[in-house]
């Protein structure tokens, strides 16, 4: 039975490490680069939730939406301010880039005074609830997390196939060059990518937040989303999620069942192994380079 | 403008080009080997790091620089060079002799790293260093055994056959001697076809291929030199900062040594020692300056990240190829002067360059 609770917080830790997986897996498919700055800008959202509720005092659902709005147009701003003169050099200039961002990010809001430094909860109306189920006792934040991360999948899913900016972003992932001569605006819709990413981040940020606490370094999580995206395929919507389910199951048992320390390197030598044996992922295309 | 007339085959790969080079070369010499004298402690303390970093700096340069591959777990090979040093030293072999292990042991490790890096590349192999520097840092706290675990491990001081190297100036003398003779060794390197397999590595691999060279035998070198060059560092590393604990070699470790080389310039000898004197002196410099700024933002934690990030972002927007390579505008615009033009260093945006298809 506390195989089952284990296996729950497991898969919702997952589930926060799938979300940020996307925005990696998001950027890199329209701009092919990589940005560090992603588990920043989870804090960052779960920062601006904070100051929402605490600030103007705004109710729950309304500091999500405002949120979840801000963030995203952070996102754009990001992408045309500093992004966008640097496409073109090579990719790992806009890492480092990234890397800089996400100094200044975690700087900036620990010099806020009185609360940059310190520890917080976000007061959430589900928290502390339990479920019980069948002999079995399930936190409703974990519940929360699946539940949400499956309606944005399904959500992002529904935009990806149907609408027409979530066609013409996978026009442009597939070939740039192409989907700017059918007349597709693809420095606009690199920008939208980059909203939409810091849009999944915050997402993320606010249902991570009643899980563990908001606090300055909680973007390091952002390292553990890496694997997740490397072992789905680093091209691959879904294979974000997966590869983050697969990431949290795997860490949350390793903590269960084997000794100390394995639970913080479970997903490293997750990775690593991957990248010995399938280096394009579970998803990944395989790609070779015509001469 | 000078103009170099070669009149020898030697010249074109001589190290010294010119006079002027070979001047201003000895002066800095010079004034390296006198600083113990000239300088107080706390600076020759600095000037210290300063070397030990640019060690590091120049394997990572070698590795990311000219070989074309990055790192984000050099913290890792540092680790493993420090705590390697601080157990033989403290079993008290002299230096030389547990340099040397520690030279090998850290290359064996590169070589293990440099394994998937025959398989994966670009931003692939830069999760897989981070994952590999994630484990070391996780061996380093739980090999207590060894290492101490988290309480952290005293390192004895330098022993050389007997004759101790205790103090600030003398440890200076020999971290200056590791850092020429690293300097040497590096430069050398790049003159032979090793060196120029790196760097045709790092241009285009399909085309290094195709011109027979053995690009997993020569990325595995690249490899093994730069982890040899960042455990040379982390030994020196361990005597100077005479207490090791396993999060100084974690991630932030790594992320502070790409900086520096990105800082300093990538592709430039140069770059590995600017870019240290960057890391080292920087935190020095926002200590002055924080008594001028208002004490709400003077006295705040997070300025340092903040700095950090604003001229790494900086650095990667306006001048890509790092201090040196402000450096050598700046000196082509004295010897042009007044015919320097805005766009003789112009980049070249590679749109059509994509990494999906390589």
């Amino acid at each position: 039975m506390q195989v089952l609770q284990v296996l729950v917080s497991g898969i919702a830790q997952g589930c926060i490490y799938g979300l940020i997986a996307l925005g990696f897996v998001l950027i890199y498919k329209a701009t092919e680069t990589v940005s560090f700055a992603q588990g920043e800008l989870m804090m960052l959202g779960a920062f601006l939730a904070l100051a929402l509720l605490a600030v103007p005092g705004f109710h729950f659902w309304l500091t999500v939406l405002a949120t979840i709005a801000a963030m995203a147009l952070f996102g754009i701003l990001l992408e045309r301010i500093v992004i966008r003169p640097i496409l073109g050099q090579p990719a790992f200039s806009i890492v480092m880039l990234t890397i800089g961002i996400g100094y200044v990010a975690r700087g900036a809001i620990t010099m806020i005074p009185g609360a940059g430094t310190d520890t917080h909860t976000l007061a959430v109306p589900y928290r502390d609830a339990v479920v019980t189920l069948g002999g079995v006792v399930f936190a409703v934040e974990h519940l929360a997390v699946i539940a949400a991360t499956a309606a944005l999948s399904a959500l992002l899913y529904l935009m990806f196939r149907y609408s027409k900016v979530g066609v013409a972003m996978q026009a442009v992932s597939q070939n740039q060059l192409a989907a700017y001569y059918m007349g597709i605006p693809v420095k606009r819709l690199n920008g939208l990518v980059w909203g939409l990413a810091a849009a999944v981040a915050a997402a993320a940020g606010l249902l991570l937040a009643p899980i563990t606490f908001v606090y300055a370094n909680m973007g390091f999580i952002g390292l553990k989303a890496f694997p997740a995206a490397v072992v789905g395929g680093f091209g691959s919507l879904p294979g974000a999620i997966v590869g983050g389910l697969i990431i949290g199951v795997v860490e949350s048992l390793s903590g269960f069942f084997l000794p100390e320390g394995f639970k913080d390197v479970a997903a490293y030598v997750v990775v690593l192994a991957m990248l010995m044996l399938r280096p394009n992922g579970l998803f990944g295309e395989k790609l070779a380079k015509k001469v | 403008m000078r103009f170099i007339f070669k009149t020898r085959y030697d010249q074109d790969i001589d190290l010294v080009k010119h006079g002027g080079q070979r001047f201003w070369y000895s002066v800095l010499a010079l004034a390296l080997v006198i600083a113990p004298w000239a300088l107080p402690d706390y600076w020759l303390a600095q000037l210290t790091f300063i070397l030990i970093y640019g060690i590091v700096g120049l394997g990572l340069m070698l590795l990311a620089g000219f070989t074309g591959l990055f790192s984000l777990g050099h913290g890792a090979f540092l680790g493993v060079g420090a705590y390697t040093q601080a157990v033989l030293a403290s079993m008290g072999w002299p230096f030389p002799l547990s340099l040397a292990v520690t030279i090998v042991l850290s290359a064996a490790v590169g070589a293990v790293v440099g394994m998937p890096a025959l398989r994966v590349k670009g931003i692939y192999l830069a999760i897989a260093t981070l994952a590999f520097g994630f484990i070391v840092e996780e061996v380093l706290a739980r090999w207590e055994s060894v290492t101490g675990g988290n309480a952290g491990k005293v390192v004895p001081s330098l022993d050389l056959f007997g004759w101790k190297a205790d103090g600030a100036a003398s440890f200076y003398l020999v971290c200056l001697a590791c850092a020429v003779l690293s300097t040497l060794v590096v430069l050398n390197l790049l003159r032979t076809s090793t060196g120029r397999a790196f760097v045709a590595i790092r241009d285009s691999e399909i085309s290094a291929q195709s011109m027979g060279i053995h690009l997993a035998r020569y990325k595995t070198t690249s490899f093994m030199i730069s982890a040899a060059l960042a455990g040379v560092g982390g030994a020196l590393y361990a005597h100077q900062i005479r207490f090791l604990s396993p999060d100084q070699f974690g991630i932030l470790q790594s992320i502070d040594l790409l900086l520096m080389v990105v800082i300093g310039g990538l592709g430039s000898i140069h770059g590995a020692f600017l870019g240290a004197a960057f890391l080292i002196t920087m935190p020095q410099l926002i200590t002055l300056g924080k008594d001028l700024l208002p004490s709400a933002i003077g006295q705040a934690t997070g300025l340092q990240s903040v700095v950090y990030g604003l001229v790494l972002i900086a650095f990667v927007l306006f001048e890509p190829l790092g201090m040196y390579g402000r450096w050598l505008k700046v000196r082509t615009w004295f010897q042009l002067f007044p015919f320097y033009r805005r766009g003789l260093f112009r980049r070249q945006k590679a749109f059509q360059k994509s990494d999906r298809l390589r």
